[in-house]
């Protein structure tokens, strides 16, 4: 019964708002280039987001899946700091660290690459709040792998490298395909931490807003009938992108 | 030949140390301990895949305690479950092959070869997953053997099996030891698998090695009250060693003393195997130097094997047929006669 109610609790509501508006409605709205443009930044910046997190966070969840180090509990606590975190604060921090004036900022900005209201600045907030989800996943998959798997094939005469790519990642990619897609949908429906870090930036001649602020944004200036649109748009993508990249890493668990 | 000197190894609180070992070529080399006594971690060590504290390791007159593990030579074959889940069983074996270039016809035929001399052509093809416990451990033997390694390491390869499996591979390896004379490192906690199949053993305990000799030396001559016990010496006792003549010794156990042939004197240990205790219902006419009257106060089944215990006191294990144990009627609380040779009395 109990059961029951939070399948409720969590379904109803979006099922009512993805039903809400007329498809006419819908396409009209997707159809408006500033909704558009934020969906496709929404969704790029997600992609660049996990792809960044794929490649910083893989090593690391090896790392700490095979090697324990003094303080290695309190080291994993501090990598899911940014799931409890109010993503606002998130943003405030990271401004602390990228804004043109502090350290990395400074340090970037000679490269060319700032952060305050850019692209980048979108996929660091994106990554700071969603990569633990990825980390967290690649190191579960990697502590599934036999560690003897490796030892064997290392006095077959396989190289470190040769055993990580044919025997270790082959067996844990599932984990860390999931956890990218954990990664990517929680990075996509960020607001907080995008907010204060990069507001409007600027991608393709416009300057959109990520899909979650467009949301709030309409909301606050226009009300519940203009957000909606934006809402069940948001909400139906992420649905179907997620449904499909899940299928995908459940499929390659029945093989 | 492997020479391993004053090896250390510390593996976060648990101390591999003091290991000084030769295995010489071809040789059927067992370590045998108990769980938890540091015989994997040994066989890592000497795979490379463990850092030393200290000692050097070398195979056939050549250092490798500095080489990767992938540039010993040194196979490995562990209990089970350990075959490449996302390959088949070809290329489990083709593995190690194409890890270091081997040309693609020459892979082929050797991994055919291979598995046509351990008996699992008609595997090649299959999942590993599907595999029964024998068959694995089949495949991670060719898989091992395919490579050509100057050493092959079994770390207890037939604990996980049924005894019919467990027999037939044990069989097969014996086998394949004297068709390719490959020098192996076999490791156990079966005192009965290490007598059955081992040239040499070495008994290992917390982390050093407690004795090292042939399977008899462990069985008859165990130096260690340890050793006796693992060896399933079942009787084990304290005792002092008194007047000696020609090469006999009179050893007071307590409650009653034994006859040895040794020379020792003073605090010493007495061990006597379950097998070489005669159990008689009157006193036996034989040259045996010892017999004593003592009741039966446990009668333990093993199946083809009776275990009695005999409390003269101190109490004596012996073993019996099945056959004899009827023969003798043999209960609880019968009083009867053990007889045993001084020969059959290690002192130590």
């Amino acid at each position: 019964m109990l059961a029951l109610l939070i399948v409720l609790f969590i379904f109803v509501p979006v099922i009512k708002t993805a039903t809400s508006s007329s498809p006419t409605t819908l396409w009209d709205t997707l159809r408006e280039s500033e909704v558009y443009t934020s969906i496709l930044l929404t969704m790029c910046a997600g992609l660049i987001a996990t792809g960044v997190g794929l490649v910083l966070g893989v090593p690391l969840a090896y790392l700490l899946a095979r090697h324990d180090f003094r303080g290695k509990r309190i080291f994993e606590g501090l990598i899911d700091v940014p799931i409890v975190i109010p993503h606002s604060a998130a943003g405030i921090a990271l401004l602390f660290v990228f804004g043109r004036q502090f350290f990395f900022g400074k340090l970037f900005g000679h490269m060319g690459i700032t952060f305050v209201d850019t692209l980048a600045g979108v996929v660091i907030a994106m990554m700071f709040v969603s990569v633990p989800f990825l980390i967290d996943s690649a190191r579960d998959g990697f502590k599934a792998v036999d560690v003897r798997l490796e030892k064997v094939a290392r006095t077959l005469g396989a190289s470190p490298w040769r055993v990580f790519f044919r025997i270790t990642l082959p067996l844990a990619w599932r984990s860390i395909f999931s956890g990218s897609v954990m990664m990517w949908a929680r990075a996509v429906s960020e607001f907080g931490a995008v907010l204060i870090l990069a507001y409007h930036v600027p991608f393709f001649g416009e300057h959109p807003t990520v899909a979650p602020i467009l949301v709030a944004d309409r909301f606050a200036c226009f009300g519940l009938d203009y957000a909606g649109p934006v809402a069940v748009l948001v909400i139906l993508i992420s649905l179907v992108a997620f449904v499909v990249l899940r299928s995908v890493a459940l499929r390659g668990e029945k093989t | 030949m492997i020479a391993i000197r004053g090896l250390k190894v510390d593996l976060g609180g648990f101390l591999l140390q003091d290991i000084n070992l030769s295995v010489e070529p071809g040789e059927y080399f067992i370590l045998l301990g108990p769980t938890g006594a540091g015989k994997t971690v040994l066989l890592e060590a000497i795979a490379g895949l463990h850092p030393l504290l200290d000692g050097s390791i070398s195979v056939d007159g050549a250092e490798v305690t500095r080489l990767k593990p992938e540039k010993r030579g040194i196979g490995i074959v562990y209990q089970d479950q350990v075959l490449f889940p996302h390959m088949s069983v070809e290329q489990n074996i083709a593995f190690g092959l194409k890890s270091t270039k081997c040309p693609r016809e020459e892979i082929a035929t050797r991994v055919r070869r291979m598995a046509e001399l351990i008996g699992i052509t008609d595997l090649l093809a299959r999942d590993p997953t599907t595999l029964s416990g024998g068959e694995k451990q089949k495949v991670a033997l060719a898989r091992a053997l395919v490579t050509e390694p100057r050493v092959l390491m079994l770390d207890e390869p037939l604990s996980a099996l049924d005894p019919e499996t467990k027999e037939n591979l044990q069989h097969e390896l014996a086998e394949v030891h004297r068709r390719l004379k490959v020098t192996m490192i076999h490791v156990t906690h079966d005192f009965e698998e290490a007598i059955a199949v081992g040239d040499r053993v070495a008994v290992i305990n917390e982390g050093r090695i407690a004795q090292v000799g042939t399977p008899e030396d462990v069985l008859r001559r165990p130096n260690s009250e340890f050793v006796a016990r693992f060896a399933l010496s079942r009787n084990v006792f304290t005792g002092q060693a008194m007047e000696a003549s020609n090469g006999h010794v009179t050893v007071d156990i307590g409650h009653v003393s034994v006859e040895a042939i040794s020379q020792a004197h003073g605090p010493v240990h007495v061990s006597l195997r379950p097998e070489d205790i005669f159990i008689s219902a009157s006193p036996l006419q034989s040259t045996a130097r010892n017999s004593f009257q003592g009741t039966i106060t446990d009668v333990g089944d093993r199946g083809a094997v009776v275990h009695v215990t005999v409390s003269v006191p101190p109490e004596f294990i012996c073993l019996v047929t099945r056959q004899s144990f009827a023969e003798l009627e043999l209960r609880k609380g019968v009083e009867v006669w053990i007889t045993f040779k001084a020969s059959a009395v290690h002192v130590f």
